[in-house]
């Protein structure tokens, strides 16, 4: 299953955050290689909500840099840096919660899109086409999700799973390389996460990269093809999920020392 | 005027109806005038060009308020900008008299700018903040026209300016009478007409904003800014847009002001303008336009209407037991409250925003989902 590629997508060296006293992301380095699903895993506080908020922007690092196909993204703007190609979902679903389904996976087309005041105003055949283009991509999406019969409802009165899913669809609307999933499966029942489960293998099959923050074990080692743990900070460990697993250094970070 | 409101919902499905009731809506807009100078007198004529004037207003302020989320309390400042812009540059003060089409295009342009000032240094500021800021911004513009009037007199000061040049398209000046299909139309009529046609352009340009990807931008900056941010979204600029836009809407109705009124000063464009035009776009259902419109309607009609408690209490009493000024701030007050305990989301808020306050709605669907689940 895991592809044999060299081509790297994403590269992040040395990437070191602290919060006042507190490091939350030291020296952080990896690669995470063009159609992977690579794993982030670690106990909580660990750095992996923070990793990603480094690399969407939300965080500026305090060194280390990182690309994506080769340009620099370090400390850019949010914005930005989704125009080239990073999208991310959040940890606690950050929908527009009174918009509708489909207006929320619309505005994800916003970075795809170039309608400015006097197109939107005169709304010339250029702005209708891509106004069209914008609405269909968006209701594929939402099929593609499985999710299309709630376009019409607003973001709020969708069930927990589907939330989940909006915000996904949400964040590929965007035409990332690099979909960066953070906890999509918390809050799921075993039925919606193998749902899920199969959901990002789709998805990789379909050409996308996937980063995925995750608790759930098993979703963890069924899915990636290399999981990398932190903690306090730190990556400690790195490598195909049997390996990550046998690692003593994985166990002592999840369990504690051995007496 | 609710059941008003909820046929108005039934209409829209019949494409016919639609076209009648659209039909009969402006062929009513058409007699206005003639109707009320037929009914409540002359008075009543300027009156519906204040309530355009202030529906142009509200529409501005509904794009920083009402679809981008920004809290502006300034906005005043934006009509004053327009006004004293149109008054400078048509008046005996600096005897400039420049024609009216490059003054409402340049009052639109220059309160953009100022828009884009304001707006720059509060980008950061959100709710309360910017609340703040931004009506200090509208308290500095107002005392700048106070007191501009030293060492070099540019703005004449408390004074004001005065004998400004009416709107007059060639030697057509909307300040005479004019004979026309054979009916005479007065001054006050020509700008109604004028203020119509501008009032229904700044609509059509609001509901195209609204239903565009710029105006979805927005509404995801006012619902969650740091989503939409890493949704690719450039919120720096949007939010600068919307206070431009929202600016030259300000400025286009300031410039149409001074040219009715051939006379601007520093008091017309104090804090409780700005209040007022907010209290118009909340009550009326921020940001959906018919909701405004309605709310701009009723807020400058509803005092001049209770200007009749006056005679009306002399007649029944022989004698004015409250005065009718008092009285307006005092109903004004409690229709204020009743709203946002009866009607929190305006009087016609958009159907999505209707949603929105309706929390059994949410919770239905939950328990919907739960009953879902376990049949599953």
């Amino acid at each position: 299953m895991p592809i044999a590629s060299t081509d790297t997508l994403l590269r992040v060296h040395s990437v070191t955050k602290s919060f006042g006293g507190l490091m939350a992301l030291s020296e952080v380095s990896l690669s995470i290689s063009r159609g992977q699903i690579y794993g982030l895993i670690g106990p909580n506080g660990a750095g992996k909500t923070t990793l990603f908020n480094v690399l969407t922007g939300l965080y500026h690092a305090d060194h280390g840099e990182f690309q994506l196909n080769g340009i620099h993204l370090a400390n850019k703007k949010p914005h930005k840096i989704a125009q080239h190609g990073l999208a991310r979902t959040f940890q606690n679903i950050r929908l527009f919660a009174n918009m509708t389904a489909l207006e929320n996976v619309m505005v994800g087309r916003h970075a795809r899109t170039h309608t400015g005041v006097l197109g939107a105003i005169l709304r010339t055949p250029h702005a209708r086409a891509e106004e069209k283009e914008i609405r269909d991509r968006a209701r594929e999406l939402l099929s593609y999700m499985g999710i299309a019969a709630f376009a019409e409802d607003l973001a709020k009165n969708l069930s927990y799973g589907d939330q989940r899913r909006l915000e996904i669809a949400r964040a590929m609307a965007t035409d990332p390389q690099l979909l960066a999933l953070d906890e999509p499966a918390a809050g799921m029942n075993a039925t919606e996460t193998t749902a899920l489960k199969k959901l990002i293998e789709k998805i990789r099959s379909d050409g996308l990269t996937v980063l995925l923050i995750e608790h759930d074990m098993k979703l963890v080692m069924g899915v990636c093809d290399t999981v990398a743990v932190l903690d306090y900070g730190e990556k400690i460990a790195e490598g195909s999920p049997q390996e990550v697993q046998r690692d003593p250094l994985v166990i002592e970070a999840y369990l504690g020392c051995a007496p | 005027m609710l059941s008003l409101f909820a046929h108005w919902q039934t209409l829209k499905q019949n494409p016919r109806n639609a076209w009648i009731a659209w039909i009969a809506l402006g062929l009513l807009l058409v007699a206005l005038p003639f109707l009320s100078d037929w009914t409540l007198g002359r008075s009543w004529v300027r009156i519906l060009a204040f309530v355009l004037l202030y529906v142009m207003l509200a529409l501005g302020l509904n794009i920083v308020v009402g679809f981008a989320g920004l809290l502006d309390l300034g906005y005043v400042a934006f009509f004053a900008v327009g006004a004293y812009l149109y008054a400078l540059l048509a008046s005996p003060h600096f005897g400039i008299h420049l024609p009216f089409w490059v003054l409402l295009p340049l009052g639109a342009l220059v309160a953009c700018v100022f828009g884009v000032l304001l707006g720059a240094p509060t980008l950061r500021l959100r709710g309360d903040y910017l609340a703040i800021v931004t009506l200090g911004f509208g308290e500095i513009i107002r005392i700048f026209l106070n007191n501009l009037n030293a060492p070099i007199n540019l703005t004449n000061g408390p004074q004001g300016v005065n004998l400004i040049d009416p709107v007059s398209f060639g030697d057509f000046s909307l300040s005479k009478s004019h004979d026309l299909f054979g009916i005479n139309f007065a001054p006050v009529h020509n700008y109604y007409y004028l203020f119509l046609v501008i009032a229904l352009i700044i609509i059509f340009v609001g509901f195209r904003l609204q239903h565009s990807r710029l105006g979805r931008a927005w509404a995801a900056i006012r619902e969650d800014e740091v989503a939409a941010a890493a949704t690719g979204i450039n919120t720096r600029n949007m939010k600068l847009l919307a206070f431009a836009m929202g600016a030259s809407f300000g400025g286009v109705s300031g410039g149409l002001f001074a040219g009715f009124q051939g006379f601007v000063s520093p008091e017309s464009f104090t804090l409780i303008e700005s209040v007022m035009v907010l209290c118009m776009v909340v009550l009326g259902g921020m940001g959906h336009i018919p909701g405004v419109i309605v709310g701009a309607i009723l807020l400058v009609a509803l005092p001049e209407a209770l200007r009749y408690l006056g005679p009306l209490q002399q007649s029944l009493f022989n004698k004015v037991l409250v005065d009718p000024a008092d009285l307006r701030m005092l109903l004004f007050g409690l229709v204020l409250v009743v709203m946002m305990i009866f009607r929190p989301s305006g009087i016609w808020p958009s159907p999505t925003r209707q949603r929105e306050l309706t929390p059994e709605d949410g919770i239905a669907n939950q328990e919907k989902e739960s009953v879902y689940d376990a049949n599953r």
